[in-house]
């Protein structure tokens, strides 16, 4: 187990080191946009040229790699935070995101499982029909309409919810107030939607699958009733490729969804990516993109990792 | 027993006798006709309801899309009111005779707006200047943009601002542009006038005094006397005095008139011979966009932000979207299906590092792909190829590894196995034996792309990253993006390309489902 995991994580690195470097020479190549006004594009040519950005793109890799490792210096903003580094107008992105994220993702999982649950004890029956088609409905639309139901039906017709996160100004400082909570709850509730429907089409397609097989009717022949050979012995199954996904989705709630913070303004890690690619800020654009590469390489390594945990006799991508 | 056998093996010669004798023994033929792979599928596909209610579905949403521009619309693509836009749906016959796309739009008036608003319909009945119409006929007016009045309610107790009625009020969102001022040419209104006697319809108006009486001398709606804009009447020493809002309210009129009293129609503003003179002149402007075109404004679904019809803007955006995401699928069957058919028939070193390049391509978010795409060449080729190069780049991944998996399943069996003893060549194995085995999950998975490539157009234009609306073409997520600020004002904005792209998502979706389905009974239920 060790070695595989070792294995996992050392090609993690270097899919994260290739995709880097790719990334790196692409994002150089672009051309700067300098202000306009001769003294301003005087001190930022300085600038520039003090930190290097007139050497070959190669030297400006190596040197761009130790400081990361080294110091964490990801560069600089240049556009949306003025001259700051690039990791501390990150790391205030940070929280709303990840919050927002974990919200929806704790509402989700007991109301998806339980909706899957039901749907496959009830199979081929009206109720397994209309949450079967429902699911199809809920994960096809894409989320920003629910993004615009939620703000149409909470905000404009009813009025009990803000349409748009507050600033941190705005809900007392921190994000963890009441009234913080309450205004992120329309997005919270338009990304339910679409991973309550998807985790709940999974739950029910594995349990669907375990209920039929031969050591469910071992278990009734035993003398175990169906709700106690379900809970029992299929569910426990059914549970070795969920809660993988479910591990991933923790994971993958770092990343975020550009749409969804778009329309309700979170200001957050995606809104900062589309920042940064409309004012072209590179260095905050390349710390977004490794970011991103990072976070989906590790919801990966930990989905099929923990398949390993959860059922040893699982390698996943072992051939 | 014994005796049975016996018997049997007793049997006299002559009970023997040739059976068929001088007949050709052929096999009969098939009474039914044999069922090939993909008649099976066609009937497992027949049996599923919902894929063929979502092909129906699909099929009407394309018809649309390419017939609009023929039929259904009597705008073209250039066609484009500045005064029409953001318009809600309006057509007459439905409004007749169903009440709805009555292009109404329900607001909350003050008294002064609310007479200025009902003061369109009034100040449209009295073409001639008299300046008598009443309240009454101003309503009964074909004109009158105010639809229905709602009960004032009084708001009193508000600090800093006096008491004041509101009233909530249903007003026609055409009508309600009301007079406007224009510059025309003498033949333009010799013309105007030519058409007003032919067809009965008032187009010019009375011009408006600019006096202290009149609010804003821009505005031609304001033609009636009013004091910081509530109206009044002057009595005969030359004193103001209020009209309330009340039932059979006379409104005084403020029009230029000449020395005989009559109403003054236009007035020359320069311009040195016949050709360059210009003439100021105020026009109902319902009725000269009648002029103009020779119809009255109905758009089935409205005007976009801009002013342009929706419905033709929709047609175009799922033209595109479709486009877009037909020639994906066609990359995504080239190059996925080729890669995964070497990956999965060499294996070994060959298939690892394939794989490795697959699981580079495969990590890097297909948002950083277009984005960077975009940046580095949509100035040179437009957004359009730089959209679709980033999907050459990634899309066709899962396609190859679908392949892949095929191949593995298929390329040690018996058959190909013979097929290679017989001396066939690589490129025959791969695509005459083994290729068509996974013609079924290729065909599911071409379609199930199109649902994820209409999403992450729609996504990427929406975020502004892809910028693909000009006057002629849209995209979906484009005209989204658009409304995305003002639909709460204006929700026909945001209602019809969300309702496209959702029926277009769940119809796709289904459709590829009962597809795979079809193709692969065994799969049933399993996601990929």
């Amino acid at each position: 187990m060790l070695k595989y995991v070792i294995k996992r994580v050392v090609l993690l690195f270097v899919t994260l080191f290739i995709i880097t470097t790719i990334c790196f020479v692409l994002i150089k190549l672009l051309p700067w946009e300098l202000p306009q006004e001769a003294a301003q594009k005087e001190s930022m040519m300085r600038r520039l040229e003090a930190q290097g950005y007139n050497k070959p793109i190669l030297v400006q890799y190596g040197r761009y790699l130790k400081n990361v490792i080294l110091h964490h210096d990801f560069g600089t903003s240049w556009k949306i935070e003025k001259t700051q580094p690039v990791w501390s107008v990150f790391k205030k992105r940070f929280a709303p995101t990840v919050l927002i994220n974990l919200y929806s993702l704790l509402v989700s999982i007991p109301i998806g499982i339980m909706f899957g649950i039901y749907a496959a004890i009830k199979k081929n029956k009206w109720q397994d029909q209309l949450i079967s088609t429902s699911v199809m409905i809920f994960v096809s639309v894409p989320s920003y309409v629910y993004a615009f139901l939620v703000q149409y039906f909470l905000y404009f017709k009813l009025g009990w919810l803000p349409p748009t996160v507050y600033s941190l100004a705005d809900a007392g400082g921190s994000w963890f107030t009441w009234k913080m909570f309450i205004s992120m709850l329309p997005p919270v509730i338009a990304l339910s939607f679409g991973s309550i429907a998807s985790l709940c089409r999974f739950t029910r397609a594995e349990l669907t699958e375990t209920l039929t097989s031969d050591y469910m009717l071992l278990a009734r022949t035993k003398g175990l009733t169906r709700a106690q050979a379900t809970s029992r012995h299929a569910m426990k199954n059914a549970m070795v490729p969920i809660l993988p996904m479910i591990l991933g989705g923790f994971i993958d709630i770092m990343s975020g969804s550009f749409i969804i913070e778009k329309i309700f303004s979170v200001p957050g890690v995606g809104q900062l990516y589309i920042q940064s690619i409309t004012l072209l800020d590179y260095d905050v654009f390349m710390m977004d993109t490794v970011f991103y590469v990072f976070i989906g390489l590790l919801g990966g390594i930990v989905t099929d990792l923990s398949y390993g945990f959860i059922d040893p006799r699982i390698r996943m991508g072992e051939k | 027993m014994e005796k049975i056998t016996n018997d049997f093996n007793k049997i006299p010669a002559e009970k023997f006798a040739f059976v068929n004798r001088g007949e050709k023994l052929t096999d009969t033929k098939f009474v039914d006709k044999p069922v090939g792979y993909f008649k099976d599928a066609w009937i497992r596909f027949c049996k599923n309801k919902g894929s063929i209610v979502a092909a129906v579905i699909i099929m009407f949403i394309l018809l649309f899309a390419f017939l609009t521009p023929v039929f259904f619309t009597r705008y073209d693509q250039t066609f484009m009111d500045v005064y029409y836009a953001k318009k809600p749906s309006r057509n007459l016959w439905l409004s007749e005779h169903f009440g709805i796309a009555t292009g109404t739009t329900t607001r909350d008036f003050n008294e002064r707006s609310l007479i200025t608003k009902i003061g369109i319909g009034i100040g449209a009945e009295d073409h001639d200047g008299t300046g008598t119409v009443t309240l009454e006929e101003g309503m009964a007016s074909y004109y009158q943009p105010m639809k229905e009045i709602g009960e004032g309610v009084e708001i009193t107790g508000l600090i800093g601002a006096k008491d004041k009625t509101i009233y909530t009020c249903t007003l026609d969102s055409y009508l309600e542009f009301g007079f406007q001022y224009r510059s025309i040419e003498q033949d333009e209104y010799k013309k105007i006038r030519d058409w007003e006697e032919k067809t009965g319809i008032q187009v010019l108006y009375p011009l408006v005094e600019e006096n202290e009486w009149c609010l804003d001398p821009t505005d031609a709606n304001y033609w009636y006397k009013t004091k910081k804009g509530t109206p009044v009447k002057l009595n005969k020493n030359g004193k103001a005095k209020e009209i309330p809002y009340e039932p059979g309210m006379v409104l005084e009129d403020n029009y230029v008139r000449d020395a005989e009293g009559n109403a003054v129609y236009y007035t020359f503003t320069g311009g040195g011979d016949l050709d360059t003179a210009h003439y100021k002149v105020r026009v109902l402007y319902y009725n000269y966009y009648r002029y103009l075109n020779g119809f009255e404004p109905e758009y089935m679904f409205g005007t976009d932000s801009q002013g342009y019809d929706l419905m033709l803007r929709l047609a175009s955006g799922i033209k595109l979207s479709f486009l877009v995401a037909l020639a994906v699928s066609a990359i995504n069957l080239t190059i996925g299906a080729v890669y995964g058919a070497i990956e999965g028939y060499y294996g070994g070193t060959t298939d690892l590092v394939m794989e490795r390049i697959t699981d580079i391509l495969m990590n890097v978010p297909f948002i950083v792909v277009a984005t960077l795409f975009q940046l580095h060449l949509s100035g040179k080729l437009g957004p359009i190829p730089c959209l679709l190069f980033a999907y050459v780049t990634t899309g066709w991944i899962g396609m190859a590894y679908r392949v892949r998996t095929q191949f593995y399943r298929f390329k040690n069996q018996e058959y190909v196995m013979a097929a290679r003893t017989l001396g066939a060549r690589d490129s025959r194995i791969i695509w005459k034996h083994i290729f068509p085995n996974s013609l079924g999950t290729i065909i599911t998975s071409c379609v199930l792309v199109i649902p994820g490539v209409i999403f992450s157009e729609s996504m990427l234009s929406f975020l502004g990253i892809v910028k693909l609306g000009n006057e002629t073409t849209t995209s979906l997520g484009t005209l989204l993006s658009d409304a995305s600020s003002i639909w709460m004002d204006y929700p026909h904005l945001m209602i019809f390309p969300a309702l496209v792209i959702s029926l277009l998502e769940i119809c796709f979706n289904l459709f590829g489902n009962g597809l795979r389905d079809a193709f692969n009974p065994s799969l049933r239920g399993v996601e990929e």
